[in-house]
């Protein structure tokens, strides 16, 4: 059901035919952020032009793809962004991570296990880690070239100077092969472990800034932090409410105009996976 | 043999300033300039507005190509000339064994960064990684500079203007540097607040036993801290020398009048 005023996934050939080289060029040098020529796309770039890009580029007609904003499939962005390319690719879609060939994601790592053939494509609105603390890109990107990272530190060190601690808990950066410093998009850190030594291909597409980056499957990636303050990748000190998961990020949920509250899976295909599977959480039955 | 060579090393210049030119335009920066620094010594520049000090400096430093001429450092696996190295290595250089300081503190510091963290940078660029051990580092740095420790975690915009100068110096310093640049260090500040610092740089330099090029038109800087002093007139070197020789009886005229016109003062 391919609207046929489109190319297949939206994007001309030579569009993705250039995508891909950067994409690829991101592969053979992991961190390292591609420049690319970012294209308008028919949604607002807070809505994940570069992901969307990348996905395009990426997507063949025997994909099957997932689409999540912060771990849920039905929201306004996800559900948007889904619809867009069942209508310009005509692909398959689900809702499973397991089954999924590509998924997109703002904001989150899917709590189920990756596998090797899976595609990772996350939605960046801000590339350079380095940009809070020096806004010039000529520097920052004479900052990569060098290795040139003291910088980096140095916001860490503010952090544990103001707040006793590394507060940083979105966005956390983190160093690639001991090479590229690189900023994992807004995920929390919690799914910091995950970017390493993953099975499936990680893609990183800022549309706006019109860069592009990549971890191939297996890359050895590290949270930046200090020898007497090192890196925690904490969440909430609870379980799921409806799935009892112990081992997933949780969001928190006001229930009622008591301030009554409860935690759930951030990753909604992940949480009803395991209720599926007979797990009940403390408050499981009376919210299904 | 190799007694001999070490022996050969000591006698060498830590710098060695070759034929170096920098023009803008038709307009001369500096022209034809040639000195040796050695370890321990530090250099005076003087010379009048637009006489080509900061031309020098920064050609010296790497942060401007020079026309010509050569800039020859003394580097851990000897002798280098700066100006033909990649940039990658120049910098990687500057930021382990040189240090500038900036006539505007603005222009040295990171405005938006704690003092602590202004001073823990070079230390975290050389790869410390312990939080409290970088945090003790600054705080003994800022102490050094006369910074009370309680002002670890404010930010320059806070600090008056010496206070700025002073956190500047520290954040150089505080990785041992072998050579350090600095351009009209006490430029721009009260009277008072100058003699203050000049005591301080003073103290630092005899203490680190500290190699300098120090840029200034105040001949009471170089008086106090330079051990030579070369003077610049429209981007030439017209004299150089001692510095009590070059400022007790200085033989080229204007030098002279240099002289004179500060006594008036
Ligand atoms: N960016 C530039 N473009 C053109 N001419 C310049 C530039 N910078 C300096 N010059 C010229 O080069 C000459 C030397 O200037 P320089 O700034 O090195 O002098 P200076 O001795 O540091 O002066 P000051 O004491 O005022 O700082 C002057 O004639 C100046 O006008
Ligand atoms: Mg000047
Ligand atoms: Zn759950």
């Amino acid at each position: 059901m391919t609207d046929q005023a489109y190319n297949f996934a939206y994007l001309d050939e030579q569009t993705k035919r250039m995508i891909r080289r950067a994409i690829l060029k991101g592969v053979a040098v992991p961190g390292y952020q591609v420049p690319f020529a970012s294209r308008e796309m028919p949604m607002p770039y807070g809505w994940g032009t570069g992901g969307v890009q990348v996905t395009a580029a990426c997507l063949v007609p025997e994909d099957r793809l997932k689409v999540i904003d912060q771990g849920a499939d039905d929201t306004t962005n996800a559900v948007s962004i889904r619809k867009f390319f069942q209508r310009v690719a005509g692909v398959a879609v689900t809702e499973a991570t397991q089954e999924a060939t590509l998924i997109q994601t703002r904001h989150r790592i899917p709590d189920t296990s990756l596998s090797a053939g899976q595609i990772l494509v996350y939605q960046v609105p801000i590339p350079e880690p380095l940009r809070f603390l020096e806004p010039r890109e000529s520097e920052t990107r004479k900052m990569h070239e060098l290795e040139d990272y003291g910088l980096m530190h140095v916001k860490l060190y503010e952090d544990i100077a103001r707040h006793g601690q590394i507060a940083t808990s979105y966005a956390y950066p983190v160093k690639v092969e001991d090479r590229y410093v690189m900023d994992p998009s807004p995920i929390p850190k919690f799914d910091n472990p995950k970017l390493s030594n993953s099975p499936a291909l990680q893609l990183f597409g800022a549309g706006r800034e019109q860069r592009i980056y990549a971890l191939p499957p297996f890359t050895h990636v590290v949270s930046l932090d200090f020898d007497d303050h090192p890196f925690v990748p904490s969440k909430a000190d609870h379980a799921c409410d409806l799935c009892d998961a112990s081992d997933s990020y949780l969001d928190e949920v006001i229930i009622d105009d008591q301030g009554g509250r409860m935690f759930v899976c951030s990753d909604t295909d992940y949480c009803g996976g395991r209720r599926a599977a007979g797990h009940v959480g403390r408050l499981g039955e009376e919210a299904i | 043999m190799t007694m001999t060579l070490q022996n050969l090393a000591k006698d060498q210049p830590l710098l060695s300033v070759q034929g170096l030119s920098k023009s803008y335009g038709t307009r001369i920066g500096c022209a034809d300039i040639s000195f040796d620094l050695f370890p321990g010594e530090v250099m005076g520049i003087v010379g009048e507005s637009g006489s080509g000090k900061s031309t020098l400096l920064s050609c010296m430093a790497g942060h401007m190509a020079p026309d010509a001429g050569r800039v020859i450092f003394d580097t851990a696996s000897g002798p280098r000339d700066t100006v033909q190295m990649a940039e990658a290595e120049r910098r990687r250089m500057a930021r382990t064994d040189w240090a500038f300081v900036h006539q505007n503190p603005r222009d040295g510091l990171r405005m938006g960064v704690s003092a602590g963290g202004n001073v823990g940078e070079r230390l975290m660029a050389v790869g410390a990684r312990h939080y409290g051990d970088i945090r003790d580092t600054a705080t003994d740095w800022l102490g050094r500079v006369e910074i009370a420790a309680d002002r670890i975690d404010d930010r320059p915009r806070a600090f008056s203007g010496g206070m700025q100068q002073r956190l500047q110096i520290a954040r150089n310093l505080v990785t041992g540097p072998r050579l350090v640049f600095m351009d009209e260090p006490t430029g721009g500040l009260d009277v008072s607040v100058q003699a203050r610092l000049l005591d301080l740089l003073r103290g630092l330099v005899r203490e680190m036993g500290l190699s300098a090029i120090i840029v200034t038109h105040d001949l009471a800087v170089v008086r106090l801290l330079a051990d030579r002093l070369m003077v610049m007139k429209d981007g030439h070197v017209v004299e150089q020398g001692l510095t009590d020789q070059v400022l007790d009886d200085p033989q080229h005229a204007y030098t002279q009048l240099l002289v004179s016109s500060v006594l008036q003062v």
